[in-house]
């Protein structure tokens, strides 16, 4: 369970680290969304570099590393659901209107 | 209080490897990932299916949100964000590490982080509540003052003309009755008709000319709710999480002199709360300022 | 664990309590009474559906007033006056039958009042795990409840857009709807509160010994409930929130724009999705009704292991389906908007996984039959309400098949063959169950028994007539009557079935006539109630090992689990039960 005195000790560095990752990470966010790159390439990017910064927080600063598999478990289940959630709309919606994917092209900036 | 000893209050059981509280948070979390979820998906959901040229409000060049938003002002939250989870955690590891002095210390660095980014939001909205979007019947043209146009799609596929100005209400002129009469409208420096270069000016504006005037709040367009629902579902978790901080900040010396580790623990798990509003930022700045 | 609580001061003993037998009582006490308040809105409206635009009679005419009742002149030569249902109170009663009974009634009973109450017992905790936690989860939702109750006081009357609140037509509808949405989000916050602290009592608080493979099915059920609340409710929770926006703050969530009202157009930026909402909604709503039924299966598979004298059959593939169960349930929403044009490919996987889902239902359903087989029944009241839920419940779920394919949902979508369908889920099956959990755990949580008499009196009169209201739904739903309909005589097909809807009608008095055994049951037992011991039913698991009713703190000794949780009649054992606890 790494939390006896001396064990935090060793962690300290770590929690620096992570901070300087994340504060770097934010930069690199901002930076790409400066150079205007299509908006497909700017969700990638964007979202990939917000999910490194989100596990991030999630395994160190929330020990999730550290967890045992119950509760792993169940936020694997939440983000199933989650992803049921945010596609399932889309589709019935997509569906029911054809010119969803023109649309979808139609997001890149003029 | 009461003689009922619950069981691992404290310690942590065997097989999820957590004191109930810690576990509960957790819980509380993963149905908070399914509120953000929800909304994140609302804002999904909304941006696929609108009209072309209406997000994230009507008229503007791109789909991008800092058409209409200070990406500094954000990305300087997200520092702030970011240290006070940072600072949360270090507060929980030195009161682990049995010195309540330093812990304290964390804790109040981490509530006065959270303030300065409630302190920078107000700015934000506030910005965004004093700025206008007009909308005109027809093309508007008075004193060298002309309004922009863009060809969007309605709902229904039709095309549709649309005309408008953005910029501040000067002055409002109401007639005896209180009735408005017209507004002193000064436009936005890069919408007004002189260019770069000239001194936009004012204008005046009468309600029949106008199709629908709001301000870049909540009602101005879906991007708009969006933002100011989500952010501000986040602010909430904000001002909780301060609220429980400055409560520790205030009562912790009680509970630390005889039950030190529960202390802790308590910590341990506003910061899981803490870290997690973080979390949900470091999405949300992306996703709202960004693409 | 000695007893403190008779140093405890009135009020925190009895209002203010942490304890978890108290809450329980209390959430069982004002569910039961939000029960009979829903109830007595659907009289009203049963009235009027039988006997179209006729004045009311005494009791209601003198406590409705405008605007849910308008005046009329009954007699042009003597002026004599009555008052009828109007169109708008017809709307905002139903709404509020179907609120009411959702998510203040039967939620709270089965979760609240059940879930508190026995759930700690059975896994021989002292108390949940946050017993503060669980107080406020009560008062929350005691205030959303009362504020819900408000909303009939406001101007344009309570919310009255039906139970899904569907925009656009929510958005624009009167003050009411503002504070239905209110409420709601305050209830939401009181289920996950409550559902936090029943899965961490139940994995964490088992005493020792009780592995999850002992734990009696009534906590498997609610376990699964809990999760189903703690993961579905937040998308709802949002989508009120968006809708309280949409009334309150000008946002266009769900409002596509262009919305013409009264001639004038809607004021709104535009850009929404009215579907979303429904998306938002049945994404809850569908698990809602798992929530709504599970604990009623935990209830009733207690009562027939008791009363059957055997292990139940099949216990394994009852956990099992109840987490499949809970599991599907987060992926067949949209079954409930087949008709909102949805292609045909997710319609196919909605199709597919209702009937999957539909699979461990019958399971469950299967089990509790076959535990009947060969056993020598003991004929008490709870065992008779738990016995005729079998087949009511069959006949509501089997009725919900043709809803999940959209060949026949397209015929039977919002017609009255829904609502039999849902109700025969939910009154003769939830219901039944929780009459057959009052009757059954009474004696624990009071030390005395209920009158028998009276009890079968009772199942008697609920069981014919609640199929009395019923079963007529089934018919006039395939002859075309839709629901939420004020008036079906002004339709020639709904007219040549009216003496369908007086049968119901007269079911429903019926019904309510055959609640008062059990109302001067439950109050006369309390003061002259065969007193009991321990185990007045001779059962296993373990809250029959505390005293009843329990103390502050359960038991008297923490109890150690040797073995499972429906040992009857095990060969070689001097009793036909052996209990969980080692003596
Ligand atoms: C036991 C006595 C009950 C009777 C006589 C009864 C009767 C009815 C009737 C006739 C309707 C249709 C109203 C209409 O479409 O105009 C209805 C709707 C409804 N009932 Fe019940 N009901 C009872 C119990 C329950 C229970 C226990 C629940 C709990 C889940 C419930 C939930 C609902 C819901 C959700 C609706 C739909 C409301 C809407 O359309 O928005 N009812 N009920
Ligand atoms: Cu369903």
């Amino acid at each position: 369970m790494g939390s006896s005195a001396h064990e935090i000790q060793g962690h300290l560095k770590k929690y620096y680290m992570v901070f300087g990752a994340l504060l770097v990470l934010t930069g690199v966010t901002v930076a790409v969304a400066e150079f205007h790159v299509s908006i497909g390439m700017a969700i990638v990017v964007a979202l990939f570099v917000a999910s490194i910064k989100g596990t991030l927080v999630a395994c160190y600063f929330m020990h999730l590393m550290e967890e045992k598999s119950m509760l792993i478990w169940i936020l694997a289940l939440c983000a199933l659901f989650f992803l049921m959630l945010l596609l399932v709309p889309m589709f019935t919606i997509g569906e029911q209107d054809a010119g969803l994917m023109e649309r979808m092209r139609g997001l890149s900036p003029n | 209080m009461s003689a009922t000893v619950i069981p691992y209050d404290v310690k942590p059981h065997p097989l999820t490897g957590m004191y109930n509280g810690k576990f509960g948070i957790w819980l509380f979390l993963a149905s908070e990932i399914m509120l953000f979820g929800a909304l994140f998906s609302t804002y999904v959901l909304l941006r696929v299916g609108a009209p072309e040229g209406t997000w994230p409000i009507a008229g503007s060049p791109t789909t991008r949100g800092d058409n209409i938003l200070q990406v500094p002002l954000a990305a300087l939250n997200t520092a702030f964000l970011i240290t006070s989870s940072v600072t949360m955690v270090l507060a929980w590891a030195n009161l682990k590490m049995g010195s309540f002095k330093k812990g304290q210390q964390f804790l109040l660095v981490t509530v006065l982080l959270a303030g300065a980014f409630l302190v920078v939001k107000y700015f934000e909205y506030n910005s965004k509540l004093h700025h206008y979007a007009v909308t005109f019947n027809e093309h508007f043209d008075r004193d060298g003052v002309e309004s922009k146009s863009f060809k969007g799609l309605t709902q229904a596929g039709t095309e549709k003309t649309i005309h408008y100005l953005w910029g501040h209400v000067e002055e409002t002129k109401k007639d005896a009755d209180g009735a408005i009469q017209s507004y002193l409208f000064m436009p936005d420096h890069d919408t007004s008709h002189g260019g770069e270069g000239h001194e936009p000016k004012a204008v005046e504006i009468h309600p029949a000319e106008i199709a629908r005037m709001t301000t870049f709040g909540p009602g101005g367009s879906s991007f708009l709710g969006c933002y100011f629902v989500i952010t501000g579902l986040h602010g909430l978790h904000i001002v909780g999480g301060i609220v429980v901080m400055l409560w520790f900040l205030l009562t912790g010396s009680k509970m630390w002199k005889t039950q030190p580790d529960k202390y802790a623990n308590r910590i341990e798990c506003t910061g899981l709360y803490w870290h997690f509003v973080d979390l949900v930022w470091i999405f949300l700045f992306p996703v709202l300022y960004l693409l | 664990m000695s007893d403190h609580s008779h140093e405890l001061p009135f009020w925190k003993k009895y209002i203010f309590s942490v304890d978890h037998k108290v809450i329980g009582i209390q959430y069982t006490v004002t569910a039961l009474l939000f029960l009979a308040f829903g109830f007595g809105l659907m009289l009203v409206m049963r009235y009027q559906l039988a006997y179209p635009n006729q004045p009311l009679p005494g009791v209601f005419a003198s406590v409705l007033s405008e605007p849910v009742v308008g005046e009329v002149t009954v007699n042009e030569a003597t002026g004599e006056t009555g008052k009828v249902l109007t169109g708008d109170g017809y709307n905002a009663f139903g709404a509020m039958h179907g609120t009411i009974m959702v998510f203040l009634a039967i939620v709270p009973l089965a979760v609240g009042g059940f879930g508190n109450f026995v759930l700690p017992l059975q896994c021989g905790a002292p108390d949940m795990a946050f017993p503060r936690l669980n107080m406020a989860s009560y008062w929350t939702y005691l205030c959303g409840g009362i504020l819900m109750l408000f909303g009939f006081f406001v101007k344009g009357g309570a919310a009255n857009s039906g139970w899904t609140s569907y925009p656009p037509l929510s958005l624009i509808a009167t003050t009411g709807q503002t504070i239905w949405l209110l409420g709601m989000v305050i209830l939401i916050t009181s289920s996950l509160l409550g559902s936090v602290n029943f899965i961490v009592t139940a994995v964490q608080l088992r005493v020792q010994g009780l592995s999850f493979f002992r734990l009696p099915f009534f906590v498997w059920a609610q376990l699964v409930t809990s999760f189903l609340l703690l993961l579905a409710f937040p998308p709802l929770e949002a989508a009120g929130l968006l809708q309280l926006m949409d009334r309150v703050a000008g946002t266009s969530f769900f409002d596509p724009g262009g919305l013409i009202i009264s001639g004038v157009e809607r004021n709104s930026a535009g850009g929404g999705s009215p579907l979303l909402w429904q998306h938002l909604f049945w994404f809850l709503a569908h698990p809602e009704v798992y929530v709504l039924i599970l604990p009623g299966l935990g209830i009733i598979a207690e009562v027939i292991a008791n009363n059957t004298r055997k292990p139940l059959w099949g216990y394994k593939s009852l956990v099992y389906s109840a987490i499949f169960l809970g599991f599907m349930s987060f992926i067949v929403w949209a079954h409930h908007m087949y008709l909102t044009g949805m292609g045909t490919t997710l319609s196919t996987f909605f199709q597919a996984t209702t009937m999957i889902i539909s699979v461990p239902s019958v399971i469950i359903l299967t089990c509790l039959v076959i535990s009947l087989w060969g056993a020598r029944i003991r004929f008490n009241t709870p065992m008779l309400f738990a016995l005729s839920f079998l087949p009511m419940f069959a006949i509501g779920g089997l009725t919900g098949l043709p809803l999940g394919l959209t060949a026949s949902d397209i015929h039977l979508h919002d017609t009255y063959y829904v609502i039999g369908h849902f109700h025969y889920v939910v009154a003769p099956g939830t219901i039944f169950a929780m009459f057959a959990g009052v009757y059954y755990w009474y004696p624990k949580a009071s030390g005395r028994m209920m009158n028998e008499w009276l009890g079968r009196i009772h199942w008697f009169g609920s069981f014919v007539f609640i199929n009395a209201v019923f079963m007529p739904f089934f018919f006039l739903g395939m002859a075309g009557v839709l629901r939420r309909q004020f008036d079906q005589t002004e339709t020639l097909h709904g007219a040549a079935v009216q003496g369908l809807t007086v049968m119901a009608t007269w079911g429903a008095i019926g019904l309510a006539l055959a609640q008062i055994p059990f109302v001067i049951n439950f109050f006369w037992s309390m003061f002259a109630g065969q007193r009991v011991g321990a185990n007045p039913w001779k059962a296993t698991t373990l809250e029959w090992t505390a005293p009843s009713p329990p103390p502050h703190g359960n038991f008297d000794a923490v109890p150690v689990v040797a073995r499972g949780p429906y040992e009857y009649s095990v060969p070689g054992e001097s009793e036909d039960f052996s209990m969980q606890a080692t003596a």
